[in-house]
């Protein structure tokens, strides 16, 4: 096994507000190998987008990371300089985002704001710079690349846009590439695209990728591994086809009863009961119990991440076949 | 471009000739100058001559028609008071409101940017949080009693600075500016800071403004993610998105404060045009009062014309007809 190149361990990052202390990422781990293409799972406000955000060091006040490791190809990042860690990004991991509309700046062409970020890194020629940019264009399946570059974003359609965020983040053949949810605002058949584009160019480059959704079957028919997020920790974790053929967290197996494609048609599609607890409010114990059909008297406690054949859950009465009680 | 080009200009000929009708009729419908230009005791005779030598006499709308007709050959009539071509008094009068409101308001608007963007980047510093204050007294504290402070803190008390006047002047293309000589450069201050403090507090809160919002966007995040450094943000992503609002309001305060800085210019008896209007006012000098205001027009549409083209520069948006 190969030292992987993207290794977090018990990440924790709060927002502290006026109303409190809010824990949007309380205890994360995970790791991910060369190549490997990670889907990070969970509802609006789980902590799937802040976890991306401080994997980059690019938490914004009042929050800050407050304890756990983030390593990059062996360096920590949770304890690096602004400097070295903005050295860092975009070469060594990007980002790219939901709206490639918000994401580009409208009055600079694109051939201009991949200038920008070819020379956060690299003092290239304008020539060479323009052909890197055209080169790496074209890669992520963008027709006429040179001529492109002396357009605007809004000359642009929805899913070009992306395409030119993605391109953007590539540049530099960064070893890690966080997505977060790139493919929402996008057509259903333009959102296939790109994932299957983006499912390539990573095995292509050796690019890994946590590609952040709260979509479920877009994710697994993308990522090798699962992670479920929860109230700001990962609830359960492992290969992708294991966890959605036998999942052991209960939220997890609502999630998977919820796809419409597990309903039968005409009948109302199954809903996990209740909303996402406050991240001001958490119950004290599992997070979820107040939802879960399976809560017992142990959900007062912190239940801790069981662990075994490669996958986790963190539930004291895990659902599915083989399902064994572990205290 | 050029179709752009094209309709803003013909938009700009039409406010034009709209705003001469308002101005004219505007101001012919008050007081009646004969009263003020000729004596009381005046015989019926002497006064029906003035009435026709002025051309009051005619119907208004013929009145009008010499007035445009006049106007479109340069000619903006006589002064009744001063008996000289208006354009010259006026001509005499500009260059010294130019040179102090240019170098007030320039400069009111680059340190208001640079403040302001700095307060907008590091909104929770005790410097911002000074910068912020500030920018509310120099909203709040009326300009005519900033500029007597002014003269009486730094011209009488002090003795740093001369307390009016336009001091030396130098003479290009046959005009008079006091801004090339140091000595004239000294009379400029005072009166320059009493007419941009009100600028410079604006142009903190509209760049602040500006910064907050624009720092909390995906664009600056994917900047960041991709690496680039915080001075290549806000030079080259930050200073564009903010650079709309800022040059519009550059632009009206540039016209509003030629035209009417009379406040300020009375104070230090900065010879400019804003203390010719008021004069002119006072005893009803009309064709000073016509011309002066379709020369305020014409300078509030020269500029907006102006600032459209400079949008279209900068937003590819607007150049190309997209959504605005």
């Amino acid at each position: 096994m190969t030292e992987p190149v993207l290794f977090v361990d018990n990440l924790k990052t709060h927002f502290f507000t006026r109303a409190g202390v809010v824990k949007a990422v309380d205890g994360v781990s995970f790791e991910l190998a060369k190549g490997e293409i990670m889907g990070l799972v969970g509802e609006s406000g789980s902590g799937k987008t802040v976890t991306g955000f401080s994997l980059l060091g690019l938490v914004d006040a009042p929050g800050r990371i407050v304890e756990g490791s983030v390593r990059l190809n062996g360096t920590e990042l949770t304890t690096l300089s602004g400097a070295a860690l903005r050295s860092r990004r975009g070469r060594e991991i990007s980002m790219i985002f939901q709206d490639p509309i918000a994401t580009l700046n409208p009055m600079l062409t694109i051939g201009q704001q991949m200038k920008m970020a070819i020379d956060a890194h690299e003092r290239l020629s304008d020539r060479a710079a323009k052909a890197r940019s055209a080169e790496m264009l074209t890669q992520v399946g963008i027709p006429s690349a040179a001529a492109r570059l002396r357009a605007y974003p809004h000359e642009f359609s929805g899913g070009m846009r992306q395409r030119v965020a993605i391109a953007i983040a590539l540049l530099h053949r960064p070893s890690v590439i966080v997505a977060d949810e790139p493919t929402t605002a996008l057509d259903v058949s333009i959102q296939a695209q790109i994932l299957y584009q983006m499912r390539d160019l990573a095995a292509e480059t050796g690019t890994a990728m946590i590609w952040i959704s709260h979509d479920l079957a877009v994710v697994s028919s993308l990522a090798s591994k699962l992670a479920v997020m929860y109230a700001g920790r990962i609830v359960e974790q492992g290969p992708t086809a294991t966890l959605l053929r036998d999942p052991r967290h209960p939220y997890t197996a609502g999630l998977i009863a919820s796809l419409p494609a597990t309903a039968k048609p005409g009948t109302p599609l199954t809903q996990i009961p209740g909303t996402t607890p406050s991240l001001l409010s958490l119950p004290p114990g599992c997070p979820f119990a107040p939802r879960c059909a399976n809560s017992a008297d142990a959900c007062n406690e912190d239940p801790q991440m069981t662990v075994k054949d490669q996958r986790g859950w963190r539930c004291f009465n895990p659902v599915g076949r083989n399902a064994e009680v572990s205290a | 471009m050029l179709g752009f080009i094209i309709q803003r200009f013909i938009q700009a000929v039409l406010v034009m000739a709209v705003m001469s009708v308002i101005v004219f009729f505007g101001v012919y419908a008050i007081g009646n100058p004969i009263d003020i230009v000729i004596p009381p005791d005046a015989t019926q005779e002497i006064r029906a001559e003035a009435i026709r030598r002025l051309g009051l006499d005619r119907p208004l709308y013929e009145q009008y028609y010499y007035f445009i007709t006049n106007l479109l050959q340069g000619d903006l009539g006589r002064s009744f008071v001063y008996n000289m071509p208006v354009l010259e008094l006026i001509g005499g009068r500009l260059p010294a409101t130019l040179e102090l409101v240019l170098i007030s308001v320039i400069s009111a608007t680059f340190l208001g940017v640079s403040l302001g963007i700095y307060a907008g980047y590091r909104p929770d510093s005790w410097v911002s949080k000074t910068i912020m204050a500030v920018s509310v007294l120099g909203f709040s504290v009326p300009s005519f009693w900033v500029g007597l402070i002014l003269i009486l803190f730094f011209a009488v008390n002090l003795g740093w600075l001369p307390a009016g006047g336009r001091g030396e002047t130098v003479e290009i293309w046959g005009v008079a500016w006091s801004f090339p000589t140091l000595n004239g450069l000294s009379h400029i201050v005072l009166p320059a800071i009493n007419l941009a403090l009100f600028k410079l507090a604006m142009m903190i809160r509209l760049a602040r403004a500006g910064t907050r919002e624009i720092m909390l966007t995906d664009t600056i995040k994917f900047a960041r993610a991709a690496g680039l450094s915080e001075s290549t943000i806000l030079r080259r992503h930050l200073l564009k998105l903010i650079s709309i609002p800022i040059i519009t309001v550059f632009g009206l305060e540039l016209g509003s404060t030629l035209a009417f800085a009379v406040v300020t210019e009375t104070i230090f008896s900065w010879p400019g045009v804003g203390k010719l209007i008021i004069d002119s006012i006072g005893v009803l000098d009309r064709p000073v009062m016509v011309a002066y205001l379709i020369l305020v027009a014409f300078l509030f549409v020269s500029i907006n014309f102006v600032i459209d083209l400079l949008f279209a520069l900068i937003d590819p948006r607007v150049r190309q007809g997209a959504v605005a």
